[in-house]
């Protein structure tokens, strides 16, 4: 078939090479969806764009925003693009008023607020996905009480549990800690916000499979609950997992960015895109907008790209949709 | 029927008395209350005295018991930041909260069903695929940001130059913090009585309302879309209807289910939304105080906002699930297993 001279019968056909992962993956049913949805495509490049921005933030940024020595007062305000008046420093997105670049400030606030997200999410994911799985294969009391805490809690926004967990845990903190462990309770919170969520679909798909063949066979030849709730169950629960993760995360750098926002997140020595939007609103009516207008920018492009995966996904995995 | 109902009100009051239990651990543990009202002058008897008085050495059940009782009874404390009783500085927040959660849900709602109707009837027209796509970046974009970019368009402005000449129109000299000039009615403060105060509504209502209108507006077309391709609307087009009489008269109605619902269980969350769009404009309501007690670990003004929250939440939703039950005779026959 490789040394053919003649000429083929179908030209395009090329010669099938063992596939890699990556390229499997493509040639699924999931993966040509992507290749013919160019919403799939933009925002998925998008979102890689900025979580390798964020990651590569210390290389890509020009300056540094958090070591004073590389600051200089004189290019404080600077519009963007414009040179200074003072020192002829020229900066990409202009400068706030104690001359850090915004375009460095933004990468490292992308940095705290990627960051928040997918660790929240992934609390959220872990708390959700094991309290569900529980609930459903042991049933009874266990499934009761986890499912009517979850009932309670999703009477009220996530937003709102948010901030009071927020609340709680910055009474209990003692003073000098508070900054030191803001981020870590800002994942707290925004975690416990959300797994009601995880809960809900994995314990619906547990119910399913937990009466099929393969768990009573797993059952019979004496495996443990542990064993067939982590090595058989989950695995086949996962995939609405996936869909709810995405879109929680899109949720989450939201709810971050909003608590930032109102001062009851990040605090100002670990600014995230929210609390950088935060201080850009006092400058607004003095007409520096740069300040605010690039990170809101920047904060609204991640949440409509991660939204909009979230959504596509969604409907690429639902085959009632096909 | 009855059974339905007495199990909702059972569950509400099983909420209820979960968020008092959540309140009252927020006072018992979060900082020690005694520390707080006691100042670094104190003797042990201080100490015993005020545990007496404050009934700290009384068994967990009981002190929970006495602090629902004295809850109901309208006693929420003293707040630790200002010195006074946190009942009071709510009744003095909470019209303002309460007027813009009213001004921004009949925007929603309004907006939300006439641009829903409007899409769905021309569903394929320029006019509504762009009125679509706006709506997706506005339920991307956060409350504040809305919020932030009203302020910067319509209470900084933007100058924008008059074609043919050279004068430039500013967009911009709304109102944009606080409420304005109110009138006081003794118990109630109103923004509705000056032309100040009803300018100064108008932002933060858009704000908070924008994101429950997109919401409203889309679940309006879903149902409409859902509606319309159903026989009975099939039949009326046979019958020779106008089209208005068959959108309006015959449609509409059997949308108006799921919007009742979902409006109703929105109100809740115009309430809790209202904390962040009071904060960016520095409306003076219950959820900015609530957000100034976090800042400043006011725990007894939290717990109050918590329960005060609550209460609304779990009438607003019991009262919407006995409406769905009113208004859609199917869910009355098998309303047992509901």
């Amino acid at each position: 078939m490789t040394d053919t001279p003649e000429t083929p019968v179908k030209p395009a056909a090329p010669a099938p090479r063992p596939m890699g992962r990556f390229a499997r993956a493509m040639d699924s049913d999931v993966g040509y969806a992507f290749r013919r949805s160019p919403v799939a495509i933009i925002s998925s490049t998008v979102t890689v764009i900025m979580v390798l921005a964020a990651i590569f933030a210390p290389l890509i940024a020009p300056h540094d925003p958090f070591n004073p020595a590389t600051l200089n007062l004189l290019n404080g305000l600077t519009p963007p693009g414009v040179p200074s008046a003072f020192t002829g420093d020229t900066f990409i997105l202009g400068t706030d008023d104690q001359g850090r670049d915004i375009f460095s400030t933004i990468l490292y606030g992308l940095r705290i607020s990627l960051f928040v997200g997918f660790a929240a999410v992934t609390f959220a994911l872990v708390l959700g996905v094991t309290l569900g799985l529980i609930a459903a294969y042991v049933g009874g009391w266990t499934e009761t009480i986890i499912m009517r805490i979850a009932d309670i809690q999703l009477t009220f926004p996530s937003i709102l549990v948010a901030m009071l967990i927020f609340g709680i845990a910055k009474g209990i903190t003692p003073i000098e800690y508070r900054d030191q462990v803001a981020i870590a309770v800002l994942i707290l919170a925004i975690g416990l916000s959300d797994w009601v969520q995880f809960a809900r679909v994995v314990r619906g798909a547990t119910l399913v499979e937990k009466n099929k063949e393969y768990v009573q066979a797993a059952r019979l030849i004496g495996r443990s609950s542990f064993v067939i709730m982590g090595r058989h169950i989950l695995p086949n629960v996962l995939s609405p997992v996936l869909v709810i993760a995405t879109i929680s995360l899109a949720l989450a750098i939201i709810a971050e960015a909003t608590l930032s926002f109102l001062g009851v997140g990040a605090p100002p020595t670990q600014p995230s895109l929210g609390t950088l939007i935060r201080i850009g609103q006092t400058f607004l009516f003095s007409g520096n907008w740069w300040i605010l207008v690039f990170p809101a920018a920047t904060l609204l492009i991640l949440a409509l790209s991660v939204n909009l995966l979230g959504d596509w996904l969604r409907d690429a995995l639902n085959p009632r949709l096909r | 029927m009855l059974s339905f109902i007495l199990r909702r009100i059972f569950q509400s009051v099983l909420v209820l008395l979960v968020v008092g239990l959540v309140a009252f651990a927020m006072f018992r543990f979060v900082g020690d209350p005694i520390d707080t009202m006691l100042g670094q002058e104190r003797t042990m008897e201080d100490i015993d005295r005020l545990r007496e008085v404050l009934g700290l050495n009384k068994p967990f059940f009981l002190q929970y018991w006495d602090f629902l009782v004295r809850a109901v009874q309208g006693d929420l404390g003293i707040s630790y930041r200002q010195g006074r009783p946190v009942a009071e500085i709510i009744v003095e927040r909470l019209p303002a909260t309460l007027e813009l959660a009213l001004v921004s849900g009949f925007i929603a709602l309004f907006a939300g069903i006439v641009l829903g109707i409007f899409t769905a009837i021309r569903r394929d027209g320029w006019a509504a695929n762009t009125i679509m796509t706006v709506s997706l970046i506005g339920v991307s974009l956060p409350t504040f940001l809305i919020g932030v970019l009203l302020i910067y368009g319509f209470g900084v402005g933007l100058e924008i130059p008059l074609p043919f000449t050279d004068a430039t129109i500013n967009t911009g000299g709304m109102p944009t913090f606080g409420r304005g000039d109110t009138v006081d009615l003794g118990w109630w403060t109103t923004g509705f009585l000056t032309t100040d105060g009803l300018r100064s509504i108008i932002l933060p209502a858009i704000t908070l309302g924008l994101y429950q209108m997109t919401l409203i507006m889309r679940l309006v077309r879903a149902e409409m879309l859902e509606v319309l391709r159903a026989d009975y609307i099939r039949f009326a087009r046979a019958r020779g209807l106008k089209d208005r009489a068959i959108n309006f008269r015959h449609a509409l109605k059997n949308t108006m289910v799921p919007v009742i619902t979902v409006t109703g269980l929105q109100l809740g969350s115009i309430i809790a939304f209202a904390i962040i769009t009071e904060t960016v404009f520095q409306w003076p309501g219950v959820g900015l105080l609530f957000i100034n007690a976090i800042q400043f670990v006011d725990i007894p003004v939290m717990a109050a906002y918590l329960m005060l929250i609550s209460v609304m939440f779990v009438c607003i939703n019991l009262i919407v699930d006995l409406l769905y039950v009113a208004i859609d005779p199917r869910l009355r026959v098998d309303g047992k297993t509901a």
